[in-house]
């Protein structure tokens, strides 16, 4: 019963984030954080900094990471299939047909308006995450972090890796 | 030849930071520039059909690229080598963190890591609101987006409804009009 859960929270987002991994994100959250309680918001956040702390796709990291904690190693094997066969088997039998439809308007469109629905699911996690912290560390350290990481990654161009090097040395040091 | 495939796609993982869509220059420069396994063409056709479909795209172009180098045994290998190393840090990273997380200052990191979290979060929903704007108008998307809105949280409908009406919609939709 458990392994159909993990299929299912991993084969919905592989299945539904058009814009690759990333938008999968807020999908994966509504059903392991929001559906089945299987973490709380918090616990998600660290995955999700971990996994922008590491390389490679996002979206398997969180698939393995989870499916493991949840299920054991059965667990990563079919959360992680779950996230990436479907859509890449289709991609290898529907090549043909794909290539005719690929310039057409139609997957334009259905980008263009999956796109808005991720960015408001997006938006709600911040909101989340940052409600979170100000419970936690109050307002003074919070918006430091959030004005601070918020210039590191657009102004300065830091690395994300190290802007989550960031927060959890500052977090280690003065929270 | 299974050796390349894995060693290709071994360091696409472990190099491409920033989730999937970074990888893809990266895994552009292995297959068409140095190894010459398509012409430049041919990768953006296969970015083009990959883009058409959900789901991550790293491990899309890694399968894609690995049937048609190998079958079966390739695609296997390609994905398996773009994935598992990173799951592996993953895992024993934030087993550690869990294992430690009675001291202060690990629970330190926990709270202090929230917020560039959050504003990771938040740049990701600026960035999918303006590429959703690229392609249509504040007229539309404007109304768009607070009706979604509506519909996920005071509604709370789960989002996979409201993307799948969204897909179900636009590929039954006949072509020429404008979105």
């Amino acid at each position: 019963m458990i392994y159909i859960q993990i299929f299912l929270a991993f084969f919905i987002p592989g299945i539904l984030g058009y814009g690759g991994g990333p938008a999968s994100i807020p999908l994966v959250e509504q059903e392991v954080v929001r559906n089945y309680g299987w973490m709380d918001s918090q616990q998600f956040a660290e995955v999700l900094a971990l996994g922008n702390g590491l390389p490679g796709p996002i979206i398997t990291k969180m698939a393995g990471y989870i499916g493991f904690m949840v299920g054991g190693v059965p667990g990563a094997v079919i959360a992680v299939t779950a996230a990436v066969l479907p859509s890449l088997l289709l991609m290898i039998f529907l090549a043909g047909i794909l290539y005719k439809m690929k310039g057409t308007k139609k997957f334009e469109t259905l980008t263009s308006l999956v796109r808005p629905v991720i960015a408001i699911l997006l938006g709600i996690i911040a909101y989340d995450f940052f409600s979170g912290a100000f419970i936690q560390s109050g307002v003074v350290h919070t918006v430091v972090l959030i004005i601070a990481s918020f210039l590191m990654l657009t102004k300065f161009k830091v690395h994300p890796a190290l802007v989550i090097l960031f927060g959890l040395v500052y977090g280690a040091l003065l929270l | 030849m299974q050796f390349k495939i894995f060693w290709i796609f071994f360091k696409v993982g472990m190099l491409g930071y920033g989730g999937g869509p970074a990888s893809i220059p990266l895994i552009k420069a292995e297959v068409v520039d140095i190894h010459k396994w398509m012409t430049d063409d041919e990768f953006q056709d296969m970015l083009a059909i990959g883009n058409t479909l959900p789901g991550p795209i790293a491990t899309k172009l890694a399968g894609y690229i690995g049937y048609i180098k190998s079958g079966w045994l390739g695609l296997a290998n390609a994905v398996l080598a773009t994935i598992v190393p990173t799951i592996f840090l993953m895992i024993i990273l934030l087993t550690l963190f869990v294992e430690f997380k009675d001291l202060g200052w690990v629970q330190g990191m926990s709270r202090g890591v929230l917020p560039v979290v959050g504003v990771m979060m938040a740049l990701l929903t600026i960035d999918f609101l303006s590429k959703a704007k690229a392609k249509t108008t504040w007229i539309f998307l404007i109304p768009f987006t607070l009706i979604s809105l509506v519909l996920l949280v005071p509604l709370n409908i789960h989002p996979a409804i409201i993307i799948a009406v969204i897909i179900i919609f636009s590929l039954l939709r006949r072509e020429g009009r404008k979105a």
